[in-house]
């Protein structure tokens, strides 16, 4: 089958669907592919890449008259009309947002694949699209912001004096703002950030950032995304955020509902308490924004100076990578519809990814597909669960009691010896155990056979008892002091053989 | 200067050799020292001995005779040791070494009905009462280890089910044996000399025997590297014991380090299984039906060796998590020469080893040592646990319940809270497995049906041939 790469025709953008690397793992697969003249310009990937790559370029014509078009963006109404009946088309689609797109698939009679609907499993990861712009777009949120804010954001003690660290507060630790607060944190400004599902607390500790809890009931998320809130919920949210954003440099939101438009998060009010100079990178600026004031694609200036970005093409501008990014989903979503690897695409509904991308097939609507749980987490079992009870640690006070206890028994043992001989066989007894217990405490784990072997060729010395027993009258005696010595010697010698043996096995790496 | 004040000094440098030895094992560099001071002070212990017999039975009538018989004894013992100790496999050490504990069990018992024939004379009646004591503690620990340790190689060996026992009223069995032993003591303790002392010792140590039988009988196959090192500890405790009866200090000190140190591995153990030692000699793990286990846990997807060879080459850290299963089909050569093949590559190769992997403590350790595995990339548990979420492919070979995810998730899962390998956090999941049959703890296993796990059946041995020829050309 033919694979077209078009030029995309929205007006600034900078992305293609393939690289001169990624056209040669769809040729690996089978395909044939066909790079629009021109389509790769703009993202460091010119026509002589592609012809490097064994691929041809051809015209416009060729690439949408092509078995299989790939697109980043949603093709226009013209371009439908050129795609041949029964061809596929795959691009992001906003499906969800876009039926009049839907209908005029189903018109020209084709598959439509939108890339921005992959269900976020953890085995379809390798696809998703809007994981892999969201990094690239969180990494230049930061360095947009950081263009825009008169500052340095690290913090430096200099003999001209001190330079205060910024203080960056990400809203949403999803894709893109983890990607934002480690681009930041690595930038060395204090990052905050928040997230209303707390479960991503770690996360966000983990990229480098303190996380910001507010004090609310919020369920797991069972679809990968963050829900919207209640309005308690809400309520006790809106105070933070004044007094973060107050108290920041630079916030970057990144708060998107599926298919409903970003909540409101910062007010006019707290964009108008920000400091003279501070920046807002609203990443929601596509779906309506998260700040008030916020005009998509523009850069805005509040009167008390507070800069607004609601640039929506961030990941593309960082376009070789972002391009390289998305080409490498698409090669993984072809791995995935040829499974034969002879270049003839496949769709199998019974997979849930297949599925969930396909918004028309052969020009029959099959959107919305069925809902997909992410969380492998099985539903609550109807039966009571019979959860075991934490294990009670015993109190300080009971196990200095119980040691008292032991010892006074020792002592009462000791005592009631009629002998001082015996009283030196528990001195001696009671400091061995000791011994052993510090001693053993310090074994490494992978020697612990090795010690096993060793203390088992020890304790053969038993021996000891034997031997003395074995000069005696006693026939009797002699004979099972005798059998003991055998037995006794089998242990020694075998143990210290076999712990030899292993010892000699352990060698460490060059 | 007598041959009695030699022979004492010489105890004390075997008890400090003995030290020495332990300390020395706690480190891989001087792991090797410490054997060597083990066996120092061990032929110190012996010669100094066989010295103080030889210079105590110049007043016995069969002198030559018993010389000739300790000597005999000595060599025809260590030609077995050591003919066993070379031809033992890795993967049977649980076996041998079960059984060696067995044999110091054994020996306790001869010395203590030695003890018994030879009677006591003291002055004092109540120094022969505490030789009669000891008489019966003695007997007592040592066939209580005998047998356990009999049962346990058996199951180790697989000669018998490793399915625990149970009896009914097993816990009061258990209790109930060292009340009656105790009462046993007292009577044997009380009634003269010839008045029917034999029968009550016999009674007692029948009454040992059966309870070392049942108490590891009734202890399923899992918890085998715990009862292990408990014999291990009784064994110790048996020559302890052999100590007081005779009045020898260097038994006390070499049982009392054994017997500590074999306690503390099998709290170690107990620890890394989240169970409390009492809940392991109780036994019956894995016994009770655990809640809801016939929910659907979806489907499992097969993998074939020469996709995990294509998924190994592309991976930039493999980890190998390895359990008894590579023990049983003997994988551990060709994994050693897989590892080679990929650290060749430039791939970053470790391997994640659970405290209670195999059946032994460091069981999977002298088996990866034996096929030359630098020890260096061998990692314990909490060394690797974090790093998983970085890792591109982990196989699982032959492990089940130490990589089980519902230990950490399932609070009903009778191996709740149990500390395992989160391997489910890798990109991608091999598991060697012979069938879709529940390991050891009879518990079934979530990781298997995971979006990220694949299942590649069959033996492990063929199939890492089988993956290890696929990275070749």
């Amino acid at each position: 089958m033919l694979i077209g790469i078009p030029r995309e025709s929205k007006p600034g953008e900078t992305l293609v669907a393939a690289t001169a690397k990624t056209v040669t793992q769809l040729t690996n697969l089978g395909y044939d592919v066909v790079v629009e003249a021109g389509a790769g310009n703009a993202a460091d990937q010119p026509d002589s890449a592609f012809t490097d790559a064994g691929v041809r370029v051809g015209t416009s014509e060729e690439v949408w008259a092509a078995d299989v078009v790939v697109k980043v963006n949603a093709p226009s109404a013209e371009e439908i009309g050129r795609l041949r009946r029964g061809a596929t088309i795959i691009s992001m689609m906003a499906p969800g947002r876009s039926p009049e797109l839907l209908e005029q698939f189903q018109a020209a009679g084709v598959t439509a694949l939108a890339m921005d609907a992959v269900p976020r499993i953890s085995r379809a990861q390798s696809m998703d699209v809007l994981s892999s712009m969201a990094n690239v777009a969180g990494y230049r949120a930061v360095v947009e912001s950081a263009h825009e804010f008169g500052r340095m954001f690290t913090g430096q003690v200099t003999a001209a004096g001190k330079i205060p660290p910024a203080r960056v507060f990400v809203v949403g630790a999803g894709v893109a703002g983890l990607a934002a607060i480690g681009a930041a944190s690595a930038m060395g400004a204090i990052v905050r950030a928040f997230d209303v599902r707390p479960e991503v607390a770690e996360q966000v500790e983990s990229m480098g950032a303190q996380f910001v809890s507010v004090d609310m009931e919020q369920e797991v998320s069972s679809d990968g995304y963050a829900k919207e809130m209640t309005e308690a919920q809400v309520a006790a949210t809106a105070a933070m955020y004044d007094e973060e954003a107050r108290e920041a440099d630079i916030v970057i939101t990144t708060a998107l509902i599926p298919g409903r438009p970003a909540p409101k998060l910062l007010s006019a009010e707290t964009v108008a308490g920000m400091k003279n100079g501070s920046v807002i990178v609203d990443m929601a600026a596509a779906n309506g924004g998260n700040a008030t004031g916020t005009v998509t694609d523009q850069k805005i200036v509040t009167d008390n100076g507070v800069t607004i970005l609601g640039y929506t093409d961030l990941a593309g501008r960082l376009a070789a990578q972002t391009s390289q990014l998305y080409g490498t989903n698409i090669v993984n979503l072809l791995k995935l519809l040829t499974p034969e690897k002879d270049g003839a695409l496949a769709l199998d509904f019974d997979d849930v990814v297949q599925r969930g991308i396909t918004v028309v097939k052969e020009g029959e609507s099959t959107w919305p597909p069925p809902a997909v749980q992410v969380s492998a987490a099985p539903a609550a079992v109807a039966a009571p669960v019979e959860v075991k009870e934490p294990k009670v640690p015993m109190s300080a006070g009971t196990k200095v009691g119980l040691v008292l206890g032991a010892i006074g028994l020792f002592w009462l043992v000791n005592a009631l010896a009629p002998t001082d001989d015996l009283r030196r066989h528990f001195t001696v007894l009671m400091l061995s155990i000791v011994i052993g217990y510090y001693v053993i405490g310090k074994v490494a784990h992978a020697l612990h056979t090795p010690l096993m072997s060793v203390t088992n060729a020890i304790s053969g010395v038993v021996v000891v008892g034997a031997l003395v027993q074995v000069a005696s009258d006693d026939k009797l005696i002699v004979g099972l002091s005798a059998a003991a010595i055998l037995l006794a010697s089998i242990n020694i010698f075998g143990g210290f053989a076999v712990t030899r043996r292993m010892l000699a096995m352990f060698s460490k790496g060059a | 200067m007598d041959i009695f004040s030699i022979t004492g000094a010489a105890y004390i440098v075997a008890a400090l050799l003995f030290i020495l030895s332990l300390a020395g094992l706690s480190r891989h560099e001087s792991a090797k020292n410490g054997l060597t001071y083990g066996i120092v002070g061990m032929g110190v212990a012996l010669v100094a001995t066989v010295a103080g017999t030889v210079d105590a039975s110049e007043f016995i009538e069969d002198r030559p005779l018993v010389i000739g018989l300790l000597v005999a004894a000595v060599v025809v013992g260590a030609l077995i040791g050591l003919w066993r100790a070379r031809i033992v496999e890795m993967t049977g050490m649980p076996e041998l070494i079960a059984a060696l504990h067995s044999f110091v069990g054994l020996a306790a018992v001869l010395i203590g009905v030695n003890g018994h024939l030879e009677g006591s004379h003291f002055e004092l009646d109540s120094l022969n009462n505490i030789h009669e004591a000891e008489v019966a503690i003695g007997i007592f620990i040592g066939a209580v280890t005998f047998t356990g340790s009999i049962v346990a190689n058996l199951k180790l060996s697989a000669k018998m089910s490793s399915a625990p026992l149970m009896l009914p009223g097993k816990n009061f069995i258990n209790v109930g044996s060292l009340g009656l032993f105790a009462i046993l003591t007292v009577v044997y303790v009380a009634v003269e000399e010839g008045t029917g002392q034999d029968i009550v010792l016999a009674v007692l140590t029948v009454l040992a025997l059966a309870l070392g039988w049942h108490l590891v009988a009734s202890i399923g196959g899992g918890d085998m590297p715990v009862v292990v090192s408990m014999l291990n500890s009784y064994s110790g405790w048996a020559a302890a014991a052999s100590g007081f009866l005779l009045g020898n200090d260097l038994l006390i000190v070499t049982g009392a380090l054994v017997g500590s140190s074999g306690a503390y591995l099998s709290y170690i153990m107990c620890k890394a299984m989240n169970r409390s030692f009492i809940s392991v000699i109780a036994g019956g793990f894995g016994i009770a039906a655990p809640a809801g286990d016939d929910k659907d846990y979806g489907e499992h997807r097969e993998i074939q060796a020469d996709a995990v060879a294509e998924l190994l080459a592309g991976a930039s850290s493999v980890v190998i998590t390895p359990g008894y299963g590579m023990a049983v089909a003997q994988a551990q050569y060709p994994v050693a020469d897989l590892t080679a093949k990929l650290r060749a590559k430039g791939i970053n190769v470790r391997f994640g080893i659970h405290p209670v992997a195999g059946r032994l403590p460091g069981h999977m350790n002298v088996l990866l040592a034996e096929a030359k595995l630098p020890y260096d990339i061998v990692l314990e548990m909490d060394e690797i646990n974090d790093d998983f979420p970085d890792t591109d492919v982990v196989l699982v070979i032959g492990a089940n319940d130490t990589v089980n995810p519902s230990a950490a998730e399932d609070p009903s899962s009778p191996i709740a809270g149990m500390p395992v390998l989160e391997v489910w956090n890798a990109k991608d999941v091999i598991v060697f497995k012979r069938s879709m049959a529940a390991g050891y703890a009879g518990v079934q296993n979530p990781l298997f049906f995971r979006e990220n796990s694949q299942m590649l059946f069959g033996d492990a041995k063929d199939k890492v041939e089988e993956i290890v020829r696929h990275l070749g050309d």
